[in-house]
């Protein structure tokens, strides 16, 4: 079995930029990422991408390339189209790889899998037609594909980004219905002083809306009691603005509010989290180097705490600094010398954040769901059952399960898992911390026994 | 009837035949396969296993397993593989595939 001194999981702008400076500091190094192609979600396939629809995607796009250039020209072992399903006993990594199971170990861990879209259980949003807007990204940026007529309905910069590369790509989106009321901008305006530090963020964003009205695309702002109507499919989205009751028929609505880590991998570790009040969302408990409370184990990106595709690739880099110290390869003073450029790299792009976290909260209504309203994807539990649960006694996620199948499906609570907590801590008077979350446990994705069968055959072959 | 797809593919380039429920599409090779079929026009790629609902693909990063489909009998998420010739594809049979 190949063991190396670091395996890093995720190749977004984290865990290739960590890759390549680890792989400089003459670490033995491999980078595990489920898609067949390095990139993340920022730059998905950008290699493929950037020479066909580099100008749709836009410049904040197709600069991925320097990272996947890097990554290409170093001597880390990419291991493309891994599956990484358990990571255990410091620290064997059991993956999947075109159908078969395989190990590698690895004396540390860099986890930089990312974010996931913050769930938006609103009614009507398992119907056919409703997708993610990184899911409507992910079809421009992977594939070339757009939808006609899409409404686009949450907050925050991302809903603008896919709003502005629609109107790019020839199909503007028949409207916005945003959830930010005024007075989150007025929040927001305390924190004004970070936003003229962070003003390219803010530049750009203007730039955007100023593409969305040239386009005449209708925003509503401020909508209320949104909900997407349709028999088998997305017909249309019903919603209040100004007092009114108003429906637009459309076939695909994406939604957004957010992005939040991906702690899937940290959390089967047993990582500490933490509730973060300003990013409504659980955070993984981590020094200044991004080493968690779990010897060995190391955290970058936006699985650290959200702070977008530059941050990814900063913290990427402080990260492995520590970790090769940690290796005895680069001295204390070194490490440290070579932080203070990133440091500094850091605070200028961190500087937006809290702006953008009061001007873009997460939609109310979508933490707080209606009691009819399906809130575990996968096995159909409703916000109201959750509630019920509650009320006779149930005080945490992991024992909801003892009352019903919430979280227990394919996708692991990863579209359920902050809105149960959410649920319940409302409803027994306690705080997200107090609450907590699911537990997570390996297998972190299914696994076939035909998977695991080419598994063992493999290593039987190393051992003999 | 099936009404043309709302997904619109913005380039063309070379296609190949997969087979899907038993009939022929053509989809651009290479290419992501759940972005292929809803481009195709399919609108349903499982039922949910609880109640029976109609699901289509909602994260397209591997994470919800709402695009499941069965590939040589094995359930596999759509969203994380690409159309090649000569795919022969269908919904999941058991339980939607969870
Ligand atoms: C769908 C989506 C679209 C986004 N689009 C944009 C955008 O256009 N612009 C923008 O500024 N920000 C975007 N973001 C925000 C994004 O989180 C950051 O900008 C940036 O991509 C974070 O970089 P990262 O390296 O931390 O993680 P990512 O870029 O998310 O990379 C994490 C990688 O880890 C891999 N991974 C995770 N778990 C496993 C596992 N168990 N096994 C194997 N591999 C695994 C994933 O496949 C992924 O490639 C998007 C977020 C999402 C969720
Ligand atoms: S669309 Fe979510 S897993 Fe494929």
């Amino acid at each position: 079995m190949d063991k190396y001194d670091v395996a890093i999981i995720g190749a977004g702008p984290a865990g290739m930029a960590a890759a390549a400076q680890a792989s400089d500091l003459g670490l033995s190094t491999a980078v595990l990422d489920e898609q067949i192609r390095a990139g993340g979600q920022i730059y998905r396939d950008v290699d493929k991408a950037a020479p066909q629809r580099g100008e749709i995607l836009g410049k904040d796009y197709t600069d991925g390339t320097r990272l996947t250039k890097a990554l290409r020209q170093s001597a880390v072992d990419h291991i493309a189209g891994a599956v990484v399903w358990a990571i255990e006993d410091e620290f064997r990594i059991s993956y999947t790889c075109e159908g078969r199971g395989a190990q590698i170990l690895a004396d540390r861990i860099l986890l930089a899998t990312g974010a996931l879209e913050r769930p938006m259980p609103i009614p009507g949003w398992t119907l056919p037609g409703v997708m993610t807007a990184g899911a409507g990204q992910i079809l421009l940026k992977q594939s070339g594909v757009v939808a006609r007529g899409a409404v686009l309905v949450g907050s925050g910069p991302l809903l603008y980004l896919i709003a502005a590369q629609m109107v790019r790509a020839g199909l503007p989106p028949a409207a916005m219905i945003e959830t930010q009321v005024r007075g989150d901008t007025f929040r927001a305006l305390r924190h004004l002083g970070g936003a003229i530090r962070g003003w390219p963020y803010m530049a750009k964003g203007l730039k955007m809306l100023a593409e969305i009205k040239r386009a005449k695309v209708p925003r509503y702002t401020g909508a209320t009691e949104i909900s997407i109507e349709g028999d088998g499919k997305t017909e249309a989205v019903t919603f209040t603005h100004k007092g009114r009751r108003q429906r637009i028929d459309c076939e695909t609505v994406f939604l957004h509010h957010g992005v939040v880590p991906n702690a899937q991998a940290a959390r089967s570790l047993g990582v500490s989290h933490g509730w973060d009040a300003a990013q409504s969302a659980f955070v993984p408990e981590l020094d200044e180097w991004g080493q968690s409370d779990v010897a060995g184990v190391f955290i970058a990106g936006d699985g650290a705490g959200i702070g977008g595709a530059k941050v990814a690739e900063h913290t990427g880099r402080l990260t492995v600094l520590k970790i090769a110290e940690n290796a005895k390869r680069l001295s204390t003073q070194d490490r440290n010398r070579m932080a203070a450029p990133l440091r500094r790299a850091l605070a200028r792009e961190l500087a937006v954040r809290p702006f953008l976290d009061a001007a873009y909260p997460p939609y109310s209504a979508a933490l707080q769901p209606t009691d009819s309203t399906v809130v575990c994807r996968c096995e159909e539990v409703t916000a109201g059952s959750i509630r019920g649960y509650a009320k006779i006694g149930c005080l945490g996620p992991n024992q909801t399960k003892a009352f019903g199948r919430a979280g227990m499906g394919p996708c692991q609570g990863r579209y359920c898992g902050l809105t149960v907590t959410a649920l319940l801590a409302d409803a027994n008077g306690q705080s997200p911390d107090e609450t907590g979350y699911y537990r997570i446990r390996a297998p972190l994705k299914p696994v076939t026994l035909g998977e695991l069968a080419a598994m063992n055959e493999t290593t039987q072959d190393a051992t003999e | 009837m099936k009404t043309a797809s709302p997904f619109l593919e913005i380039e063309s380039g070379p296609r190949v035949d997969v087979t899907w429920e038993g009939k022929t599409l053509s989809l651009p090779e290479g290419s992501n396969l759940a972005a292929a079929l809803l481009a195709a026009g399919v609108e349903v790629f499982r039922h949910n296993p609880v109640s029976g609902a109609p699901r289509a693909p909602f994260c397209m990063m591997g994470a919800c397993f709402d695009c499941l489909i069965e590939l040589d009998g094995v359930t596999r998420q759509a969203c994380m593989l690409e159309v090649s010739e000569g795919l022969v594809i269908s919904r999941p049979s058991e339980q939607g595939g969870a």
